[in-house]
């Protein structure tokens, strides 16, 4: 897919205005510890982080390093055992609407049109469905998906499939996009348009994202900041600011700059995947 | 064309067969008439029996204790299903009760049955619906549990409410299973309205059946029994063409019979 520059090719100084705006997500010492069989077991350990208005923050972490704990923290589903979650400025007490999600999975309903599954969350969310239709006409759009509006969801492949819930999870215009390994379910080939396609659309909405990835290279090419977690308990190791220049291309994956990075985050993860 | 042809010109095969060694071996076996009727003698007591009339008091009888029994039984197993399943209170009050229930073969109280209800329509449509409600319970607990976990996580970011929940998300998703409940429960039915018939009735296939064998008349027998398949396969089309028609959205419709649990519970 071809991206045309949209915020012209973005110097790295607008990338640390995005860091430095005033933070849409705040996450404070976020403590999880879940009661299970073998005892107590800590998922998150005195977790820190924030994002940015219109930040894209990377979290990079071994299987099983909390991060889907923290997504469930974050949309608030979960408790946390110990610390804070503040979203807009108001603290994560419950569920809210200014959070958007997109799992591993497309989880679409297959008894339901892809516009119908587009506007799932309206419906949840009790708002008036005819004022959403042109938006979700306008998201499906932007998907690529605008044919296939009255579609099944098994008549689509994975990729267009995920490209759906893409557009669900932005329909009802929340600030903070969550998605969790959103590509992990895809081939390679796929995968990588996906990539190229989610920063368009990220530069084109201006959400603020929190990109869950087992990918290194898909978290350096996407983010402005990659957040590095070690193994359970998740702890936050090392945060990385993203420099290159965007819109980023396939070019950019060849780039020597894009490699380094790489290999400072891949030193992160010892020869048997483990963080140290 | 030649599919089409093969698909439903081989079981016409299988048919034509089945009725010439039947034919064929009462000559060579020399089996007496009394035990088993010829072909011809069937067909002659079917078209009596369904031209005469004298049968349609009966499957009437049937139809509606199968009927009857089936709605009921199902109804409640929804109902109950849908309870346990979104309720853990009322899973821990009953469920190791429903399960214990299960393993019981219902029709041993079809004579506890007849004392209580009498001899008519109601013992056989209570016996029909305890029969039904166990594989359909099951089945509705299963299918309402096998709704996506992201999806339930979803809706539930988007603070929809529990109903909305269920509604949109949990029903569908069981939708398919609750199909195979139906059509387990729906054998079951035809089963159990003739047993009751058995124990005691006053009319019925069943009831017509048990009557033909006091007075030897074989070939009443085997049109009865021939109804009772008709009846069968007919009501099995029905539900598996609602099931691919309302889940669309499901494979294993175009499937026969697929049953999450098994069809022994009676």
């Amino acid at each position: 897919m071809s991206v045309t520059p949209l915020r012209g090719t973005a110097a790295p100084a607008e990338a640390a205005a995005r860091r430095d705006a005033p933070a849409r997500l705040e996450i404070r010492d976020l403590s999880v510890v879940y009661a299970s069989r073998q005892g107590n077991v800590k998922a998150l350990d005195r977790l820190s982080l924030s994002v940015g208005d219109g930040e894209f923050v990377a979290v990079l972490g071994p299987s099983g390093c909390g991060k889907s704990t923290l997504l469930k923290i974050v949309s608030g589903l979960l408790r946390p055992s110990g610390g804070q979650v503040v979203l807009g400025g108001r603290p994560v007490v419950g569920p809210r609407p200014d959070v958007g999600i997109v799992f591993q999975q497309p989880t679409l309903l297959p008894w339901k049109t892809v516009l119908d599954n587009v506007l799932v969350p309206i419906r949840a969310l009790r708002r008036p469905v005819a004022e959403y239709q042109d938006k979700a006409m306008d998201l499906l759009r932007l998907t690529g998906l605008e044919r296939f509006a009255g579609h099944y969801p098994n008549e689509l492949s994975g990729g267009m499939q995920q490209r759906v819930a893409v557009a669900r999870g932005l329909i009802h215009d929340p600030a903070l996009l969550l998605m969790d390994e959103p590509f992990a379910a895809l081939d390679a080939m796929t995968r990588e348009r996906m990539t190229a396609e989610l920063q368009a659309i990220w530069m084109k909405t201006g959400k603020s994202v929190v990109f869950i990835t087992h990918s290194i290279p898909e978290a350096v090419f996407l983010a402005d900041r990659v957040v590095v977690l070690s193994e359970r308990p998740g702890r936050l190791l090392e945060t990385i600011e993203i420099d290159l220049p965007r819109p980023r291309r396939a070019q950019t994956l060849g780039e020597p700059r894009f490699a380094a990075l790489c290999n400072r985050l891949r030193a992160f993860f010892s020869v048997d995947g483990h963080a140290q | 064309m030649a599919e089409t042809l093969k698909t439903y010109g081989l079981p016409v095969v299988t048919f034509v067969v089945v009725i010439a060694l039947w034919e064929a071996s009462l000559d060579w076996f020399g089996i007496p008439a009394y035990l088993l009727p010829r072909p011809g003698a069937v067909l002659s007591a079917m078209q009596q029996a369904y031209f005469g009339g004298t049968i349609w008091i009966h499957v009437w009888a049937t139809l509606q204790a199968m009927l009857g029994g089936f709605v009921l039984g199902c109804s409640f197993a929804l109902l109950a299903g849908g309870l346990v399943a979104e309720f853990r209170t009322v899973e821990r009050l009953v469920y190791p009760y429903v399960i214990a229930l299960q393993s019981m073969p219902k029709v041993a109280l079809a004579p506890l049955l007849i004392v209580w209800l009498g001899f008519g329509i109601a013992s056989k449509v209570v016996l029909v619906a305890l029969i039904c409600f166990f594989p359909m319970f099951v089945n509705v607990v299963v299918g309402l549990r096998s709704a996506n976990p992201d999806l339930v996580d979803l809706y539930r970011a988007c603070s929809a409410s529990r109903w909305h929940l269920f509604v949109n998300v949990k029903l569908p998703s069981a939708a398919s299973a609750i199909f195979a409940g139906l059509q387990v429960a729906l054998v079951l039915a035809l089963l159990g309205a003739v047993v009751g018939e058995f124990v005691a009735s006053q009319r019925g296939l069943g009831n017509l059946i048990q009557a033909s064998s006091l007075n030897f008349d074989v070939a009443t027998m085997f049109a009865s029994i021939f109804t009772l398949a008709i009846i069968g396969v007919t009501a099995s089309s029905l539900v598996r063409f609602a099931h691919r028609r309302i889940v669309f959205w499901d494979g294993s419709g175009r499937r026969t019979a697929t049953t999450t649990t098994t069809a022994e519970t009676a």
